[in-house]
């Protein structure tokens, strides 16, 4: 890797090196999960937190399954579970954790750039985005990556058309990012409604017709829609009038080129944003995509913790309490 | 009572049209003359090579008493403000209590006048409690000292209610404030909506809240034939309301602050809770567009918005973190960035944070009129310094300008002809 990485805020940090190194180093790591003794010692030691905000199965999972499978110590912190629910600040719970020592804290929030906030108070703890509000969400792009490479005959030159609720997505957000430095093309399709503005800007095409978004795509990346936040800010009228727009059903796939497969981030709503048939057709690479996000993130936290080796001063906190002992001291 | 003379700056009072290199004479807390001053007098400031000029209005200032003294308190919001030059504000109603009471203005206006170092100038609620529902005594409000209203903060999005106020407090002279924001369209936005907001993945606030709310009061304006005044202007579309509403004779103002002149929705890149604020920094296009208006004179006054919040309330992300950045020590270098770049000559900057928000305001202050109050601020344009948010005299630190270096420094602040701040310090 041509610089080392003590945290992974997102896509937008990284290099077209970085982001190929850490897939190549996913796909040396899908053969691990599949061996009969699923273990090695890579990360022996090490402390990795997972401290989420927000809802999660499958990040979360797999986080832990990465890190429990490479020996380090993964502990689970979910919102509902820890102090917050008490009322500590972020900033606290955030500092709190970081004085345990662990050498990763895995994040997931709700707010956008809750992981850039905390790293500024937190020099000595590396940091993973596991998806900060509608900003980014990189572990699950490089595991997209890694399925297209692996199971799609590559991503480079290719289209991939996502649809659906861009305006809340961090993962379309991210491979926006990552389309402009790996050079595949996203084709975005969404009501007026559920696009953010200014979303030009990435150099991506943006449809309203999903019919005609078909033909040239190569993989069709299908969000999901979520209900509960939807309906209430009239971005779509109905579940039923949503599905006959832009969901994808065994029609709209042979409209598609043969090769075209389909992908989705997770959690699926089945006869919302994606038919049943179509989920579970040859052509869906839904289930390679929670595999590769295992391999991913084994990828990911090795990466980091050889940073965090090297880094090892007190945090300004613990230097301020230091020196306060210390003058104490004197003053004994 | 003593007397003091400024010796030898270039004196600039809008109000009489007045540029020139002369010696003020203070006595009895009054300008006596300015001049060549000869006699004896027993305490002189050396002004030569700095600017004397009327001490500043600052006609938008939180200074969050009572309520919440621990982001701000009169006494330390009147520090910041002679530290800034300033020596008369206006303080918004969104206290709490609220300034919707005869009493709680008194008491404000009592406590500036223990403090003694800054004139404040109570803006009344436009509504009770700024529910923007039933009117508040504007008039008994006026008589305790109120010299506009404003539910700042809480916008007046119901057009009866607006329509209402407007009529009712035109009916006896009286101004109505506009903080104008559609929240229907900016609810739940904590930046300019746009390229940026997108990318950082945050909600956006967009122009349009703030254009389309302008657009109605206009109408309302006209209807009620009342005296309108846009508070924090911020976008292209506003200034372009605002600038026709003038040619068509309306009695529409508008007032810009620094931030919306000086920067752009750049500087919350990074999730910068510092440069967070009520309406938001918008695009380069829309500062360029408020300069504009400040050029042809469509803005005629500069105000701070000063907006002091702890550092608790900005240190817990963007999206959480409160609107609002502290003003009063840096609206006038970052506003003499306008006369370095030959927007509006010296005197014609000075008026807008001396004269123009006097006369909008009916404010005894903002001259150096012989026999007027003797409220004077003396800067040097040209003196290089950096801000550090830690030196600052308000109980606040949360401004985006920490760090930077600023151009224009005030080093002597005479309120009612006491040198109250010099050299850096509060001298009383």
């Amino acid at each position: 890797m041509s610089q080392p990485l003590q945290h992974l805020f997102g896509i937008g940090q990284l290099s077209r090196d970085q982001i190929e190194t850490l897939i190549g180093m996913g796909e040396s790591f899908v053969e691990l999960s599949r061996r009969p003794i699923k273990k090695a010692p890579t990360l022996r030691g090490k402390t990795v937190i997972n401290l989420f905000f927000e809802n999660s199965t499958r990040t979360r999972t797999s986080f832990e399954i990465a890190g429990k499978r490479l020996s380090a110590d993964v502990i689970n912190i979910s919102a509902s579970t820890s102090a917050t629910s008490k009322g500590e600040s972020l900033l606290d719970t955030g500092e709190t954790l970081a004085a345990m020592q662990p050498h990763v804290l895995v994040i997931r929030h709700s707010l956008a750039g809750t992981c850039e906030f905390l790293a500024d108070f937190l020099p000595h703890t590396s940091i993973i985005n596991a998806g900060d509000g509608a900003h980014e969400h990189p572990t699950q792009v490089l595991t997209d990556l890694l399925t297209l490479k692996t199971q799609a005959g590559g991503y480079a030159g290719k289209t991939v058309t996502i649809v659906g609720d861009i305006a809340h997505s961090r993962v379309a957000r991210s491979h926006l990012l990552a389309a402009q430095k790996l050079g595949y093309k996203v084709r975005l399709v969404a009501p007026k409604t559920l696009l953010p503005s200014h979303i030009e800007q990435y150099g991506c095409e943006v449809m309203y017709d999903f019919d005609a978004a078909l033909p040239g795509s190569d993989v069709l990346y299908m969000l999901r829609v979520q209900t509960e936040r939807l309906t209430d800010n009239c971005s779509f009228p109905s579940i039923r009038e949503y599905h006959e727009a832009y969901g994808l059903n065994r029609n709209r796939l042979a409209m598609a080129g043969e090769d075209c497969v389909v992908m989705h981030p997770g959690p699926m709503n089945r006869g919302v944003e994606i038919a049943s048939d179509v989920a579970d057709s040859a052509r869906s690479r839904i289930l390679d995509q929670v595999e590769h996000g295992v391999a991913i993130r084994m990828a990911v936290l090795t990466a980091l913790c050889g940073a965090s080796a090297e880094v090892d001063k007190p945090s300004p906190k613990q230097a301020r309490a230091a020196a306060a002992m210390q003058a104490q001291g004197k003053l004994l | 009572m003593t007397t003091l003379l400024i010796k030898g700056g270039r004196v600039i009072d809008p109000a009489n049209g007045l540029d020139e290199v002369a010696d003020v004479l203070i006595a009895e807390g009054r300008v006596a003359a300015i001049g060549s001053g000869k006699g004896k007098t027993e305490a002189e400031i050396d002004a030569s090579g700095m600017i004397v000029c009327p001490g500043l209005i600052d006609m938008h200032v939180h200074l969050r008493e009572p309520g919440q003294e621990w982001k701000e308190d009169i006494e330390s919001g009147s520090r910041a403000a002679v530290a800034g030059g300033v020596t008369s504000m206006c303080c918004m109603p969104n206290t709490q209590p609220r300034l919707d009471h005869a009493g709680v203005l008194r008491q404000v206006i009592e406590r500036a006048r223990q403090v003694g170092l800054c004139d404040v100038h109570p803006i009344g609620a436009v509504s009770r409690n700024l529910d923007g529902k039933e009117l508040t005594e504007m008039r008994e409000l006026v008589r305790a000292g109120a010299v506009a209203f404003s539910d700042d903060g809480r916008p007046i999005w119901h057009s009866g209610v607006m329509r209402k106020a407007l009529e009712y407090a035109s009916t006896f002279g009286f101004l109505v404030i506009q903080h104008a924001e559609d929240l229907q369209l900016t609810g739940g936005g904590c930046i300019n909506e746009g390229r940026i907001s997108t990318q950082l993945g945050v909600n956006g606030m967009p122009d349009v809240g703030e254009d389309d709310m302008i657009s109605r009061d206009i109408m309302l304006a006209k209807l009620a034939d009342a005296n309108y005044h846009v508070a924090h202007i911020s976008t292209r579309g506003a200034v372009d309301l605002v600038r026709r509403a003038q040619a068509e004779g309306l009695k529409v103002t508008a007032e810009a602050a620094p931030h919306h002149f000086a920067l752009t929705e750049e500087e919350v890149l990074g999730y910068n809770a510092d440069a967070k604020m009520s309406p938001p920094l918008r695009t380069e296009e829309d500062r360029l567009a408020v300069i504009e208006g400040l050029r042809d004179g469509t803005i005629s006054v500069i105000a701070s918005d000063h907006a002091p919040h702890h550092e608790d309330d900005k240190r817990c992300g963007l999206s959480c973190a409160a609107f609002g950045i502290v003003g009063l020590e840096s609206m006038l270098p970052v506003s003499l960035d306008l006369e370095r770049g030959g927007v509006l000559g010296m005197p014609e900057l000075i008026a807008t944070m001396t004269s123009n928000p006097a006369s909008l305001l009916k404010l005894d202050a903002g001259t150096l009129s012989e026999g007027a109050v003797a409220d004077v601020c003396i800067f040097n344009p040209d003196e290089k310094w950096t801000l550090d948010r830690n030196a600052l005299f308000s109980k606040s630190r949360n401004t985006p300008w920490h760090g930077r270096e600023m151009t224009g420094r005030v080093l002597h602040t005479i309120k009612g002809g006491r040198h109250v701040f010099g050299k850096g310090e509060i001298l009383v």
